[in-house]
């Protein structure tokens, strides 16, 4: 029988529709892998085993009865950073103590009224703060990947390092993720998988625990660039119980990936060629470049000159938010309080044993930036700078429809490896981030190994509410890489 | 730049100290609760009461992931405020985070509006008692959210907090520092509270906290233009704490600036128990608030046709009631504007005026009803005598049914009963006598008791009174009172 794990999202709901297998089957073979690979790659900090097996029996009475929905029983990952009804919901924070929401998060909701249905709440890293998962309460995720035969640990990336690993190992058909600065992207590139981070606005953050509310968005993390137009397609959606949800509709994203890309123009930023990129980065953009020109696009280099400026004006915006969306964690109303004598003690040991290092060091930073004296300094500053970021986009687009950019500025490295140096860390996100300040879609996907058999990706980065050609562009270049490798499945 | 420093004090609102005199400057930051049936960013119930947390939704709890959305009807109710002051409806405002911690704020922050308010300056005319109607300024009106209440006082080592009032839409109107005298504060705060009231924006509801002030206070002496350091009274919930509360404090810089001291800008509280003020925090405990935008809103752009709309709507407001009360009812300007400030009290006085003499209507409006009503503690909306039955007595005035002074009987017991008029007026017999024999009978009957009050009322004509006096007492004070006068006269030939 054939590996059911293996498949893409698309083959599945087809071999469901034809009655190859069950939800039943899936779900089952899906929660057999995940008892083997968890104990090695950390990616569930949940399996929601029992609810999984019912929902997949409701799921194939539906499908029975000719009710199936567009998703109808796929099994998925869902990122911790999401609140689901009656399951625990912690964003790997240890201040969320065993919280575990009354509610369902307006994307999980939507995923789960087209037939999805959810294997487990995946590991991250704090309050989606990191590059590598290693900030998490639980523990770093293990990437499915090895350097040659290494076998040191590999960062599956952050902060989606859980949804990434998970696809990556084939323990679930797809998984959602979040992305504030690049934590959908820079996971997806490390791991050989698809994430998209769609416009600012298509995803509904009600329900989703907040980082920095203007840079944070949901998206899914996939096998392939179709299974991720799939899954955007149930994700996104106006919901009026987020005031910067967009109340545009939304296209047929499946079928945007089949759009020739002939005659378009993709445009090429001079600003993302840094320095100590390593050569095989700079390869493989050139080949990324000839396969888009094989296919009938033009090619047109392009300045978005701000954008040395995107990394320090996140490393603002993103703590700013932080510092006040994170206020709210107080060991007062739910999740972990430690006593002191006081109130300002109980707050003050709360948040201490609460909130980890890096997301401590978030909410300093943030706390300082917005404080008397020094905002004009930084937040504004940060502003007015976000503002000439989103503008260089604006001039680009006038001449390109999409523009093309490497995914990371390297490949994974190992757990521990760049932990002690919270700078080196942030610099991950160096061409993620600007997709986030501007509030564009941007997609990451798997084109090639490097020499130690890691993979690389590129990102498509496209106009506002144009995710039709991010999906064309993306799925053109998928088409001409036939990236197929997979990763050694070692912990079996 | 706005010139704040717009007008002196007069010479009679200047204070004495022991070396020299001085001017007393007022400000007023007064929150007013939006007039709403839900919250200002979540859909729980705005009702004042309920069991302890029964109004809190999971936005108010500040329950992880969970979002503010606009309250549209808030806005509105902000804007029609803004119209009902004379002020610029700014067409696009946001909204801010004021961060700080405290239990009964679960987000950390209150949202709010600091940059950019939604109603910008305007002015109202104030007319304090007796004195000359003065302009004050408003700076600014801002939306922002209420915050829990923390109670202390239920256990000796716990603070519980109810979240009722959390998120609970409030109007901030911050007023220029205009006012010169506590009188002219608290007719400033009575005024907007009657604008408030007949906008319908806010209950005006002092008594479950609908509107509060916090009481900015400086002085300097008289003849000098330079601003003294400020204090700012917190939470000061009627105007008679207000004026208490400004008087002291007024007196009390004075105090430390004549013996050399300097006032120290800071918080105080008034206390009333006491009638003092006293220190709250310092300006160096004062909170860095780290404002900015709150990014889970976007700006509040606002729509040209809304605002005509809302401005097509707004209803008569004192000012205008206050001109048409004395060109239509003919009323004195003082009658007009006792009777024009507060809208419940206005349309009471319309009901009553339908119809009738305006002025009787004024006076026993605001006399006998007023009157009655402050003696027994009741507000207007309780009184047991309803308009329509007010009215109704005045027509058995007017049809000749009773005489005023038999009125104003039948009306104590209106008061305390509830009973109609007309009930009372048949129940104890009070109707009118017109009938001249009786009354002739009664005088004749006095006449032949009391010969030298005769021979008296000859000699001096102030004596006529005794007798009128006991002509109506000897019919019950039935008498219809012309009709007694013309019998006097004539009978006892003066």
């Amino acid at each position: 029988m054939t590996d059911l794990t293996a498949l893409t999202l698309a083959s599945a709901l087809d071999g469901m529709e034809k009655k190859r297998f069950s939800s039943a089957e899936i779900t089952d073979a899906f929660l057999a892998a995940i008892e083997k690979a968890n104990p090695h790659l950390n990616a569930y900090v949940v399996v929601t085993a029992e609810q999984a097996r019912a929902a997949a029996k409701a799921s194939d009475a539906r499908r029975a009865k000719g009710q199936a929905g567009p998703l109808e029983g796929a099994p998925l990952g869902i990122k911790d950073l999401f609140c689901t009804e009656g399951v625990r919901a912690t964003a790997c924070s240890n201040i969320l103590g065993e919280f575990t929401p009354t509610y369902e998060s307006t994307v999980t909701a939507n995923l789960w009224r087209d037939g999805a249905l959810m294997l487990g709440k995946l590991n991250m890293d704090e309050f989606a703060m990191g590059s590598s998962n290693e900030t998490s309460r639980f523990g770093p995720v293990v990437s499915p990947w090895r350097r040659g035969n290494e076998d040191a640990k590999l960062t599956p990336g952050g902060s989606s390092g859980g949804s990434a690993s998970a696809v990556a190992a084939d323990l679930c058909l797809g998984a959602t993720a979040t992305d504030t600065g690049g934590s959908i992207r820079q996971p997806a590139a490390f791991t050989g998988t698809v994430g998209i981070k769609p416009t600012y606005g298509r995803c509904s953050r009600w329900g989703i625990v907040a980082f920095a509310s203007s840079l944070d968005q949901a998206g899914p993390i996939t096998k392939t660039v179709e299974d991720a137009a799939m899954l955007l397609q149930s994700m996104a959606g106006h919901d009026p119980k987020d005031s910067t949800s967009l109340p545009d509709g939304l296209p047929d994203f499946r079928t945007a990936c089949a759009k020739p890309i002939k005659g378009m123009t993709i445009g090429i930023p001079e600003e993302y060629r840094v320095d100590g990129m390593p050569a095989e980065i700079e390869a493989l953009w050139a080949q990324g470049i000839e396969w888009a020109k094989e296919a009938g696009a033009k090619i047109k280099k392009i300045s978005l000159k701000h954008t040395k400026y995107a990394l320090p004006t996140y490393y603002i915006v993103a703590p700013a938010e932080a510092s006040s969306n994170l206020a709210r964690y107080d060991g007062m109303r739910y999740g972990a309080r430690v006593a002191g004598k006081d109130l300002v003690a109980t707050y003050e040991q709360s948040r201490a044993r609460g909130f980890g290092a890096e997301v401590q060091r978030r909410i300093l930073i943030g706390t300082y930036v917005l404080s008397a004296g020094y905002y004009d300094a930084y937040y504004l500053r940060a502003q007015k700078v976000r503002q000439r970021i989103a503008e260089d986009f604006r001039e680009a687009f006038k001449d390109v429809d999409a523009i093309l950019t490497p995914a990371t500025p390297s490949a994974a490295f190992a757990l521990g490896e760049r932990s002690g140096d919270p700078v080196q860390m942030y610099l991950n996100d160096i061409f993620t981030v600007t997709a986030n300040l501007a509030g564009l879609p941007g997609l990451a996907l798997p084109v090639a190994v490097d020499a130690q058999g890691l993979p690389l990706g590129l990102q498509v980065i496209g106009r506002a509410l144009d995710e039709e050609t991010v999906f064309a562009v993306s799925a053109a270049l998928e088409k001409a890489a036939k990236f197929s490798t997979k990763p050694a499945r070692w912990w079996t | 730049m706005t010139e704040l420093d717009v007008r002196s004090a007069r010479a009679d609102q200047l204070v004495a100290g022991q070396k020299s005199q001085w001017e007393i400057i007022v400000g007023l930051e007064v929150h007013a609760q939006v007039t709403s049936q839900a919250k200002l960013f979540s859909g729980a119930s705005a009702a004042y009461g309920g069991a302890p947390n029964a109004h809190v939704s999971l936005v108010d709890a500040a329950m992880p992931g969970m979002l503010p959305v606009i309250n549209k009807y808030c806005v509105e109710q902000a804007i029609r405020t803004g119209l009902g002051l004379n002020a610029e409806i700014q067409r696009v405002s946001r909204f801010d985070r004021k961060n700080y911690f405290y239990p009964d704020l679960p987000q950390g922050y209150q949202i709010s509006q600091y940059k950019s308010p939604i109603v910008g300056e305007g002015e109202v005319e104030v007319e304090p008692d007796g004195e000359d109607a003065i302009i004050v300024r408003i700076e600014r009106l801002h939306l922002e959210q209420d915050a829990g209440k923390s109670i202390h006082d239920l256990s000796p080592n716990e603070t519980f907090v109810d979240l009722n009032r959390a998120g609970v839409a409030l109007m901030e109107i911050v007023s220029r520092p205009d006012m010169r005298s506590a009188k002219e504060a608290a007719a400033y705060f009575n005024k907007l509270r009657g604008i408030l009231r007949a906008l319908g924006t806010c209950d005006g509801n002092m008594e479950e906290g609908s509107m509060r002030a916090d009481v900015n206070v400086s002085v300097r002496r008289a003849g000098t233009r330079e601003w003294g350091t400020r204090c700012e009274i917190k939470n000061v919930n009627s105007t008679r704490f207000m004026m208490q509360a400004i008087e002291y404090e007024a007196r009390r810089q004075i105090e430390i600036l004549e013996s050399g001291g300097a006032i120290d800008q800071e918080t105080r509280l008034f206390d009333p128990d006491k009638g003092e003020t006293r220190t709250m925090r310092s300006k160096e405990d004062a909170h860095d608030y780290r404002y900015f935008p709150d990014p889970d809103l976007l700006p509040l752009v606002l729509d040209e046709a809304w605002i005509e709309q809302i401005r097509a709507s707004l209803p008569e407001l004192p000012d205008a009631k206050k001109k048409r009360f004395v060109r239509e009812y003919g009323l004195s300007a003082y009658d007009a504007g006792v009777l024009s400030g507060d809208s419940d009290a206005a349309t009471y006085f319309e009901t009553v005026a339908k119809g009738r003499d305006g002025k009787a209507a004024a006076n026993w409006v605001s006399q006998e009803l007023f009157g009655a009503l402050n003696k027994k503690g009741l507000e207007l909306s309780a009184s047991p005598v309803k308009a329509e039955a007010l009215g109704a007595l005045l027509d058995l005035i007017k049809d000749g049914t009773i005489n005023g002074k038999i009125a104003k009987d039948v009306f104590a017991k209106m008061m305390e009963t509830g009973d109609a008029p007309g009930v009372i007026v048949e129940r104890e017999g009070l109707r009118q006598v017109t009938d001249t024999g009786a009354i002739e009978r009664a005088i004749d009957a006095l006449i032949a008791a009391n010969p030298d009050k005769v021979d008296d009322v000859k000699k001096n004509p102030k004596a006529f009174g005794w007798w009128v006096g006991q002509a109506m007492k000897a019919t019950g004070g039935k008498a219809n009172p012309a009709v007694v006068n013309e019998i006097l006269k004539k009978k006892l030939g003066v």
